[in-house]
C-alpha cells in the first residue's frame, strides 16, 4: 500500500507543477465549470418567477441552492479523462503506461484527485460569493452533513471508474467521440445536471433510478440540501455501492479486453 | 554445458519460431469499389514477422538491422510485451512478455527514439522522481543512479530545465537516462539516435557501452545508422520480411555478403584509364575507387603499383550500409 501513497504524493507534485504552467487554461477551465450551473440557475430562477413563484417543490432559492451545491458536486466528481484516453491510445503515449509496473489508472485518480485540491477552494469561494448574490443558504441535519463526505467520495469513485473505463472505447474505435457525446446528454438529463430530477417526467425518473448517473450527482446535491430521509439517504448508499461494485467488475473486464485488442494489432 | 544451452531460461532473451501476423481490409479506390467494400472487404494477411529463432546470453549488445517495416520494431513490441505474438515461444529473462507482470516489467525498459515518457511542460527531474515511485526505486540506489546517469550522460543542470526547452539531443539524454533509473537487466533501444548529430550519437554509443559493461546489461538495439551498429554490436540480427536473413558477427556479415573490395587509389595528377583494373565506381578530386573481386585484391593492388604513378592506395572492406543495401536488394529479386 506504501508504495501506492508514495505514487499519489509524486503524482501530487507533478500535477501542481504543470497546472502551473497551464495557469491560463486552469482559468478557462474554472470559467466552464461555473458557466455551465449558472446558466441552469438563472434559467430556471425566471421560469420559478414567472409561474408565481415555484416550480414543484423548488423556489427561487432552492434552484439557487441546486445549482450551487451542484455546481461544487460536479467538481469534485468531475473527469476529463475520455478526452484523453483517445489521444493517448492514437498519439501511442498508452504503450509508455502499458510498460510501467503499475496500473495506470492510479496515476490518473492521483492527476484528478490533485487538480481538484487545487481548484476546489477557488470554487467553494464562488460557491459562497454566489450563496450570498442569489440570496441562498443550505442547512442540513448533521448527520446529513456528516453522510455527504462518503457519499461525495463514493460519487467521485464511482464516476471516475465508469468514465475511465467507457474511455477505453478508444480501444476499438477512432470515433469515440460519437460514445462520449451520447454519453453527456444521457449524464445531463438523468444526473439531475439540467434540472432537479423531481421536476422531470415520471418516466425519465423511473429511468434516472436505474441508472448509476442519478447517484453521482442528484443524489449528493440533495443530500446536502435537507431534501432526503435518512431512509432514502442509506437506499441512496446502497445504490452507490452497488454501482461501485458493478464499476470495479467493468472496469477490469473492459480493460483486460482493451489491453489484449490493443495488444494484439499493434501498439 | 549444453545441457545449460538447451534450457530458455539461461538466456536473456529466447525466441523460437516467433510470428506476428495481421489482417488487414484491403480498399480499393472509386465509387463502385466503394459500394463494393460495403459487401466485401478484401483481407490480406500481412506477416510482419514469419517465423525468427535467436538467443541472446545475458550481457550481450545485439544489432537488430533491417529496412524499415522488416519487422524490427514489431519485434521488440513482442519482447517487452506490448505485442501478442501470433505463434511461436518467447521469453525474457524467464518470463513471458504478454502477461506483463510487474516483475518482468521493473527489469526491462523500452526506449524509443521517436515516443518519449518525459512530461512535457515540467523539467525531466519530476518525471524521474515519479518513476523512482513507479519502480520502488529505494532512495539510496535512486541517488547513486542519478549521480552517475548524470555524469555519464552530461546531464548537468538539464534536469531542472522544462523539457519543452531542451534541444532534441538534451532531451534524448534525459528521456535515456529516465528510463534507466530503476537499472534495467534488459534493454531495448529502438532507433536511440534518430535525428540526433555525429556527436550527440557518439555521446549516446560511448554511454550505451557504458551502461553495458557497468551493469552488465543485455542490450538489444534497432538503428538506421550503422556506426551504432558497427561500434557498440559485435553479434548483429538481420531482418527483412519479417524472416532472419543473418544471425553472428558484424564480420560474418561482412564476409558472408561481399564478394567485393574497394581499392582508392590516388595518382600523381594524371588521369590514367583504370578500367582493365577493376569497375570504376567513381573519380573524384584525382582519386579513383575500384571494386575489385576479393580474390583479385592482392593482384589488382600489385599491378596498379607497378604500373601507375601511385600517391595513395587503400585497400576497404566496402562501407556496411552497402553491403545490407545489397543484401535487401538480393532479397527483393
Amino acid at each position: 500500500m506504501k508504495p501506492l501513497v508514495q505514487l499519489y504524493i509524486q503524482q501530487f507534485k507533478t500535477t501542481l507543477a504543470m497546472m502551473f504552467q497551464y495557469r491560463a487554461s486552469l482559468v478557462i477551465w474554472t470559467i466552464g465549470q461555473v458557466l455551465e450551473p449558472l446558466v441552469y440557475l438563472i434559467v430556471w430562477s425566471v421560469v420559478a418567477n414567472s409561474s408565481g413563484g415555484s416550480v414543484g417543490s423548488y423556489t427561487t432559492a432552492d434552484f439557487a441552492a441546486y445549482f450551487i451545491v451542484l455546481m461544487l458536486v460536479n467538481q469534485v466528481t468531475y473527469t476529463w479523462i475520455m478526452y484523453e484516453f483517445e489521444y493517448r491510445v492514437r498519439e501511442g503515449i498508452l504503450s509508455a503506461a502499458l510498460l510501467k509496473p503499475v496500473h495506470p489508472i492510479h496515476s490518473d485518480i492521483a492527476d484528478n484527485i490533485s487538480s481538484k485540491i487545487i481548484t476546489l477552494p477557488i470554487m467553494i469561494a464562488i460557491a459562497i460569493i454566489f450563496a450570498f448574490a442569489f440570496h441562498t443558504s443550505v442547512a442540513p441535519a448533521p448527520w446529513a452533513i456528516l453522510a455527504f463526505i462518503p457519499v461525495l467520495l463514493l460519487a467521485f469513485l464511482i464516476r471516475f471508474i465508469l468514465e475511465w473505463t467507457l474511455a477505453q472505447a478508444a480501444f476499438w474505435t477512432t470515433r469515440v467521440s460519437a460514445i462520449n457525446q451520447s454519453y453527456f446528454v444521457a449524464f445531463l438529463f438523468l444526473s439531475g445536471q439540467i434540472a432537479p430530477l423531481t421536476l422531470l417526467p415520471h418516466a425519465v425518473q423511473i429511468l434516472s433510478l436505474l441508472l448509476p448517473f442519478r447517484w453521482l450527482i442528484n443524489f449528493p446535491v440533495e443530500l446536502l440540501l435537507g431534501r432526503l430521509t435518512m431512509v432514502e439517504t442509506l437506499i441512496g448508499i446502497g445504490a452507490q455501492f452497488g454501482w461501485l461494485i458493478v464499476s470495479i467488475v467493468l472496469l477490469r473486464t473492459v480493460w483486460r479486453a482493451g489491453v489484449k485488442a490493443y495488444t494484439a494489432v499493434g501498439a | 554445458m549444453s545441457e545449460e544451452k538447451d534450457n530458455p531460461m539461461a538466456y536473456a532473451i529466447h525466441v523460437r519460431d516467433l510470428s506476428k501476423f495481421y489482417v488487414v481490409t484491403q480498399q480499393e479506390t472509386g465509387t463502385k469499389a466503394a459500394f463494393q467494400n460495403l459487401v466485401h472487404r478484401r483481407k490480406v494477411e500481412v506477416r510482419a514477422v514469419d517465423g525468427i529463432s535467436f538467443d541472446i546470453e545475458p550481457g550481450e549488445i545485439v544489432g537488430f538491422l533491417g529496412p524499415n517495416g522488416a519487422g524490427k520494431t514489431t519485434t521488440l513490441k513482442m519482447l517487452t510485451g506490448l505485442l501478442h505474438p501470433t505463434s511461436g515461444e518467447l521469453s525474457v529473462l524467464g518470463y513471458v512478455p504478454s502477461k506483463r507482470e510487474a516483475a518482468f516489467l521493473r527489469q526491462i525498459t523500452l526506449v524509443m527514439g521517436q515516443r518519449n515518457q518525459l512530461v512535457w511542460d515540467i523539467p525531466a527531474e519530476l518525471t524521474f522522481e515519479l518513476n523512482r515511485v513507479i519502480y520502488r526505486i529505494p532512495p539510496d540506489s535512486y541517488r547513486s543512479m542519478v549521480t552517475e546517469l548524470t555524469e555519464l550522460l552530461d546531464l548537468g543542470s538539464l534536469l531542472k530545465k522544462p523539457v519543452r526547452n531542451l534541444s532534441l539531443g538534451e532531451r534524448m539524454k534525459c528521456e535515456i537516462a529516465v528510463a534507466l533509473l530503476h537499472r534495467p537487466g534488459v534493454v531495448f533501444l529502438d532507433e536511440p539516435t534518430i535525428g540526433l548529430d555525429v556527436t550527440m550519437q557518439q555521446r549516446i554509443r560511448t554511454f550505451i557501452t557504458q551502461y553495458n559493461q557497468r551493469f552488465g546489461a543485455t542490450v538489444l538495439l534497432t538503428s538506421h545508422y550503422m556506426a551504432d551498429v558497427a561500434t557498440l554490436c559485435k553479434r548483429v540480427l538481420v531482418i527483412h520480411h519479417g524472416k532472419l536473413l543473418f544471425d553472428g558477427e558484424l564480420s560474418g556479415l561482412l564476409r558472408q555478403f561481399t564478394s567485393h573490395k574497394t581499392i582508392i587509389i590516388q595518382l600523381d595528377n594524371c588521369k590514367a584509364d583504370l578500367s582493365n583494373y577493376g569497375e570504376i565506381e567513381s573519380y573524384e578530386d584525382g582519386k579513383y575507387t575500384l571494386r575489385v573481386p576479393k580474390t583479385e585484391t592482392a593482384r589488382v593492388t600489385e599491378r596498379l603499383l607497378a604500373e601507375l604513378p601511385v600517391i595513395d592506395l587503400l585497400v576497404e572492406d566496402p562501407p556496411i550500409e552497402e553491403v545490407i543495401a545489397r543484401v535487401f536488394a538480393q532479397e527483393e529479386k
